[in-house]
């Protein structure tokens, strides 16, 4: 049984591994200054950098966790603690029907919704679509993370005159926060990487944007389309830019691994 | 049974009953709490006493089908008047669990502190001297003035515990309610409570829910309950020496329970 287990743990490990030495082998060697400094150039030409898509990476995730956090997070102290009625039964239904939901399905509700009244792809569209993507994800993994702080902690909050909303607020969240920091990195880490959402929304640019209503690049869309095309200089810059996606994501997990470390070093 | 008329009533239920839906846990209870004195609560488990002391500050009725009949009297007004704030009586009437509650996230400090800052607002000396006031009062003071800003999980259980006595002490409630504060600390850390009862009680009210043997050593009145009933109350020489009640003798005695 033991070697049963250590076997399937080897496997999956494996599979890490081949992914991560094959894009270091296939990638690295492209990394070079210009390849994070300089845009693309038109096919055909050698050279050119990602620059462009690492900054729009930068933004529409940033602007989809700004947009989601907050209400990904207040979703989950809502469920947590005054979620146990109807409304809480409806709240976390839906987080869970979003959660499943493919997330071309979502790229395609904020086509609908953004992209066609607004008569333009955009960067903002791309953002929400990833927002709606990473609420569902954060309102459950707060909502497990507050469920988790013990509930004589609150009972001594309240014993000592506290209202229920500070109670919440102070005692509660604070007591599961580096979870719920946790979960939200772990929710940006996933979205970093989403593709199909970003198709019909961001659309992807050439050049360099910063214009959140115009289309602009991603990592991801970057991929896409040079692993897509036909010629080996793009192929080249595709691999390069997926050994940086994933070193963007690993960054992500190692944070998370530092927030869950307690602040005031370990207890006794 | 009759309150003893030497002593200013602070505190006193009349006619209780504490239920759970349609349960009740607690029977028909009227008691008196005189003002700077040790009242302990005794009798074998379940028969209601934590649900007396969480009814005494409106706790009760957090819990799930939690609701009361009766009344209780603070200073002669009923707490259960419809006028009355439960968030703001409890911060009368403080209360410590039977496990230390230190709040992880907090300091010694912000621990202490913690139930100032929503009893309105205080200059930061003020906070400095009710800290260290409370601190002093919980016997506290002199080993962790050196250590304020650290963690309180840091403490031992039974300072975690004397640190959440100074967190109930803090704000200056009239009424304080210990509910077995001892039940999860070693000997020495028991008897530091222990003398910490007969120090408070010149500044509060104490009702304590505990075992037979420490009631016997802090108490000045004891109230036995039995199945939700109050089956008992006296000073606690009395209760001890000469019970009325056949239970009571048995409980003391230690032929059930």
């Amino acid at each position: 049984m033991t070697g049963l287990v250590a076997a399937l743990s080897f496997a999956a490990v494996l599979a890490l591994v081949l992914i991560l030495g094959h894009l270091v082998a296939k990638g690295a060697s492209s990394l070079d200054w210009s390849f994070f400094t300089k845009n693309p150039v038109p096919a055909g030409e050698t050279g050119g950098g990602v620059a462009n898509a690492i900054v729009g990476t930068g933004i529409i995730v940033g602007l989809a966790a700004l947009i989601g956090l907050p209400i990904g997070v207040g979703t989950g102290l809502y469920l947590a603690e005054y979620g146990s009625g109807r409304l809480g039964w409806l709240v976390r239904f839906v987080a869970d029907v979003l959660n499943g939901t493919p997330s071309i399905v979502v790229g395609i509700f904020a086509w609908t919704w953004l992209v066609k009244p607004m008569g333009h792809f955009s960067a903002v569209a791309g953002s929400v679509a990833l927002a709606v993507l990473i609420i569902p994800m954060i309102a459950r993994t707060t909502e497990e993370m507050v469920r988790l702080v013990p509930h004589s902690l609150r009972e001594a909050a309240l014993a000592l005159g506290y209202p229920r909303w500070r109670t919440s607020l102070r005692i509660v969240a604070r007591t599961a926060l580096a979870g719920i920091v946790t979960g939200c990195l772990v929710g940006i880490a996933r979205i970093a990487g989403e593709t199909a959402p970003l198709l019909f929304t961001a659309l992807g640019n050439l050049n360099f944007s910063t214009n959140v209503l115009q289309p602009m690049q991603t990592l991801s869309l970057q991929i896409y389309v040079y692993a897509t095309g036909p010629f080996d200089e793009w192929h080249r810059l595709a691999w390069a830019a997926a050994l940086v996606l994933l070193a963007l994501v690993l960054l992500l997990a190692l944070s998370t691994r530092r927030a869950m470390r307690p602040r005031h070093g370990s207890a006794r | 049974m009759a309150a003893p008329a030497d002593a200013r009533l602070r505190l006193e239920t009349a006619r209780l009953t504490a239920l759970f839906g349609p349960r009740a846990v607690l029977t028909d209870v009227s008691i008196p709490f005189p003002a700077h004195t040790v009242t302990a609560i005794i009798g074998p488990s379940g028969c209601g006493k934590s649900t007396l002391l969480r009814c005494l500050n409106r706790m009760h009725e957090l819990s799930l089908g939690g609701w009361v009949t009766g009344r209780v009297l603070l200073d002669g007004a009923d707490i259960y008047d419809a006028g009355v704030d439960p968030v703001r009586l409890r911060r009368r009437i403080g209360m410590v669990f039977q496990r230390p509650t230190p709040f992880p996230t907090m300091s010694i400090h912000e621990n202490v502190a913690a139930g100032l800052r929503v009893n309105g607002p205080r200059t930061p000396v003020e906070v400095e001297q009710a800290v260290e006031r409370a601190l002093r009062q919980a016997a506290l003071w002199d080993e962790v003035r050196d250590r304020l800003r650290g963690s309180a999980l840091a403490l031992s259980g039974g300072q975690q515990q004397r640190l959440c006595i100074a967190r109930a002490l803090a704000p200056e409630p009239e009424v304080l309610l210990l509910d077995e504060p001892t039940s999860s600390l070693d000997p020495a850390g028991t008897q530091r409570i222990e003398e910490l009862c007969h120090e408070l009680k010149r500044r509060y009210t104490i009702v304590i829910v505990n075992n037979l043997q420490q009631a016997a050593r802090v108490s000045d009145y004891t109230a036995f309950f039995y199945n939700g009933e109050l089956i008992e109350v006296g000073h606690t020489e009395d209760l001890f020496t000469k019970p009325v009640q056949e239970r009571t003798e048995a409980y003391i005695t230690g032929r059930f329970g």
